[in-house]
């Protein structure tokens, strides 16, 4: 090949690196188990759709409370990590804060969760502090990067002298507040999720009734609650509004006031005796043969729990990663007008509209329940987990790159439907989609290795069973274990981001 | 070039329409018509509607037109290969574009390679445009409009990016390869040089068609002054 056809494009090295991903998951595909190993799937699809169509409540009062819990909970967790969040972001350009902020976002509710019912029991403590520690972090991190990115300007024109809270609050904080308000309440949505899902280790939320229907195969029942959560966030537009929101805080405080009863006896132990390797129990100097045994106590562990554990997380993150890639791709087009039609009754912007609500209903569905009905349909193995994960994030990332695509200046004889989103659409957002693809891993891998608790051999399910057998020792070396992995993934999509130039806003020339 | 018979049916025609841009209105009880075979420039200041009045006139004829705006709208990770192809898609099966897409196929490289050569991009064919610069960028939009193979040319400021003798050459390429050229242009030598008709815009209106024959730059020099 001569010189002048050398291949020297942007889209090649952004093709290469698709490519590498792409073929990884399928090497990773060979190696796990996708089975369908139920006897007959499509009985219980059926069965479940019967389900969905008739809705039955069992308890009025039941569905109600266990839906005021479940905002409850998720309302005072995202105020308290507001709060702290905020306070953690002030400090955000000291290292070892960042690192912090990192640790306890890495940690899932559902693990927070765990870890706090051993010292509070399943009490409305638990359930607060399991979402606002790792929405704290979360929050930090997003107040942080916004009020490093405020327009320098305003801050220049202050006088010299000016103190930094001073400079803060006039040149800073009203720069990044809308943005804050905005992402703090996309959280809120989140953390209902959250909320809810934590009824399925326990706590009285949404989740735990529909965890009992759907595993009796009460589906009627389970569809009651099921369709009490899509209102719950569907119709939070309508009546969270700002201005209401200190007499709601009020409310939740009043009817579920965070407390527990804890025996500091019982806190003291778990300290200092239940999540100890059980080896240093009792020593107070270090030999060689507590040494010995430790080392023991590690490599069995290690053998037994922590590699295959960890293999598993990063298979199925690496499967799960790539196919909410592919559905991304695939669902964009409805969240976005370039690609419908003006028909003869419906406007091209109405069938947008039913494109996207289509989006946001799966994006709605928490990804922990998706896994779990998947389950019930398919038997245990990674395929519910992978369609679980896949339809929930990528509805996320199709939704936002969808309304993207209508950014792009497009040509009047640009050509149309599939040729348009090839030839224009797809190499224009490509470095887009890739950024919300990574930014999406991390949370990706904490959703694989939680979905363990419900069978698939992930940390999450070591985890667990550590909690099952009491040995909270094993359980919080497991948590740290899937908290580094999640730091070093969310470090290394940092970097490709960084390296990639990734960038945020459509391309066009 | 512009003979009684060709002028009896008009390619483009306007009758007191307006035409307007974002909802404010540019040209006002327009009357123009433009006959297979001219060449017409469009003058006037930048705001003026000289793109506002070829895009209304390629509304009129948009399958028998080669569009070459005044963004080019390129894509930019794709090679120049790519971006000049696309004004070729509609020619293609689904298919063959989509794996032309991957791979550039044989049939589609011999449609576009003699087009790179003569627009002098035939050492950037395969680098993506966003490493081009500004005149190799709009040479690859002309390319774009070129591959079309259209029998009418309309191009918003075609070569303002690039130098004037090459912009020259450019021009006389297009009108080589088009029966009809419709083109907005700043240069009013260019204008004079190139163009059989030059249709002069001010203040919402045509203040001036004629031949350009029958015209001198000092005529046009009133179109860009202040009033």
């Amino acid at each position: 090949m001569s010189a002048s056809n050398s291949i020297n494009t942007s889209a090649s090295a952004l093709r290469n690196l698709s490519f590498w991903f792409a073929l990884s998951a399928l090497l990773c595909l060979l190696l796990v188990d996708i089975e369908i190993s139920s006897a007959d799937p499509w009985a219980e699809l059926g069965l479940m759709t019967a389900g969905a169509l008739s809705p039955s409540v069992w308890s009025w009062p039941t569905l109600l409370s266990s839906l005021a819990n479940t905002f409850a909970f998720a309302l005072q967790g995202v105020t308290l990590a507001a709060i702290g969040g905020f306070a953690l972001a002030l400090g955000y350009r000291f290292t070892l804060v960042r690192a912090f902020c990192a640790f306890i976002r890495s940690i899932h509710e559902l693990f927070w969760a765990l870890l706090f019912m051993q010292v509070a029991g399943l009490s409305s403590l638990t359930g607060l502090l399991a979402i606002a520690i790792p929405y704290a972090g979360t929050l930090a991190k997003i107040y942080g990067e916004l009020f490093e990115e405020v327009d320098p300007a305003p801050a220049n024109n202050l006088p010299p002298t000016t103190s930094r809270l001073s400079h803060f609050c006039y040149s800073v904080l009203p720069l990044a507040w809308r943005s804050m308000a905005t992402y703090t309440s996309y959280r809120f949505e989140c953390a209902i999720r959250s909320s809810a899902i934590l009824g399925f280790v326990g706590l009285p939320t949404l989740g735990f009734h529909l965890e009992t229907a759907l595993s009796d195969g009460q589906y009627s029942e389970a569809a009651a609650f099921f369709y009490a959560l899509l209102l719950l966030i569907g119709t939070l537009r309508l009546w969270l509004h700002k201005r209401l929101l200190p007499v709601y805080l009020v409310a939740v405080f009043y009817y579920l006031p965070p407390q527990a009863t804890i025996s500091w006896q019982l806190l003291v132990r778990f300290i200092s005796e239940d999540i100890v390797p059980a080896p240093l129990r009792g020593q107070t100097i270090a030999n060689a043969e507590t040494l010995n045994s430790l080392s023991q106590w590690f490599s069995l562990l290690w053998q037994q729990q922590i590699w295959p554990g960890l293999v598993n997380t990063v298979l199925l993150g690496q499967i799960s990663l790539v196919f909410t890639g592919l559905l991304a791709l695939a669902l964009l087009p409805l969240n976005s007008a370039l690609f419908f039609r003006h028909g003869r009754f419906v406007s091209r912007h109405l069938k947008r509209s039913i494109g996207d609500s289509i989006l946001v209903l799966l994006r709605t569905l928490p990804e922990y329940l998706l896994a779990f009905i998947g389950l019930l349909i398919f038997g245990p193995s990674m395929l519910p987990a992978i369609l679980a994960l896949g339809i929930h994030n990528g509805a996320i990332i199709g939704h936002l790159l969808g309304r993207y695509t209508e950014e792009l200046n497009l040509r009047d004889d640009a050509s149309r439907g599939i040729t348009l989103y090839f030839y224009e659409v797809l190499p224009r957002i490509y470095r887009q989609f890739l950024a919300f693809l990574f930014y999406r891993w991390e949370v990706i891998l904490r959703e694989t290795a939680i979905l363990g608790i419900l069978g698939i051999a992930t940390l999450g399910f070591y985890i667990d069973s550590a909690f099952e057998t009491f040995r909270f020792d094993v359980a919080l070396l497991l948590i740290l274990v899937s908290a580094a992995l999640n730091i070093s993934v969310d470090q290394f999509a940092r970097y490709l981001r960084q390296r990639l130039q990734l960038k945020t806003v459509p391309e066009s020339l | 070039m512009t003979n009684s018979s060709k002028q009896s049916a008009p390619l483009f025609q306007l009758r007191d329409q307006r035409l307007q841009y974002q909802g404010r209105t540019v040209l006002d009880n327009l009357a123009l018509s433009i006959a297979s075979g001219e060449r017409v420039a469009l003058i006037g200041e930048s705001g003026s509607g000289k793109s506002t009045l070829l895009k209304a006139l390629r509304e009129q004829r948009p399958y028998q037109v080669a569009w070459c705006p005044q963004q080019p709208g390129l894509v930019p990770i794709l090679s120049t290969f790519h971006n000049m192809y696309m004004g070729a898609l509609d020619r293609y099966s689904l298919a063959y574009n989509l794996v032309n897409l991957v791979k550039p196929l044989p049939g589609a490289r011999a449609l576009v390679e003699p087009i790179a050569k003569q627009l002098g991009l035939e050492q950037q064919l395969f680098s993506s445009t966003d490493k081009l610069s500004g005149g190799q960028q709009q040479r690859t939009s002309i390319g774009r409009a070129l591959i079309q193979q259209r029998a009418i040319f309309l191009g918003d400021e075609p070569v303002a990016n690039v130098d004037e003798y090459q912009g020259d050459a450019l021009l006389q390429l297009i009108c080589q390869q088009h029966q009809t050229v419709v083109l907005a242009l700043h240069d009013i030598t260019q204008a004079l040089s190139i163009c059989t008709r030059i249709i002069g815009l001010q203040d919402g209106a045509i203040v001036l068609d004629a031949p350009s024959d029958q015209l001198q730059a000092s005529d046009l020099a009133g179109l860009y002054s202040a009033s």
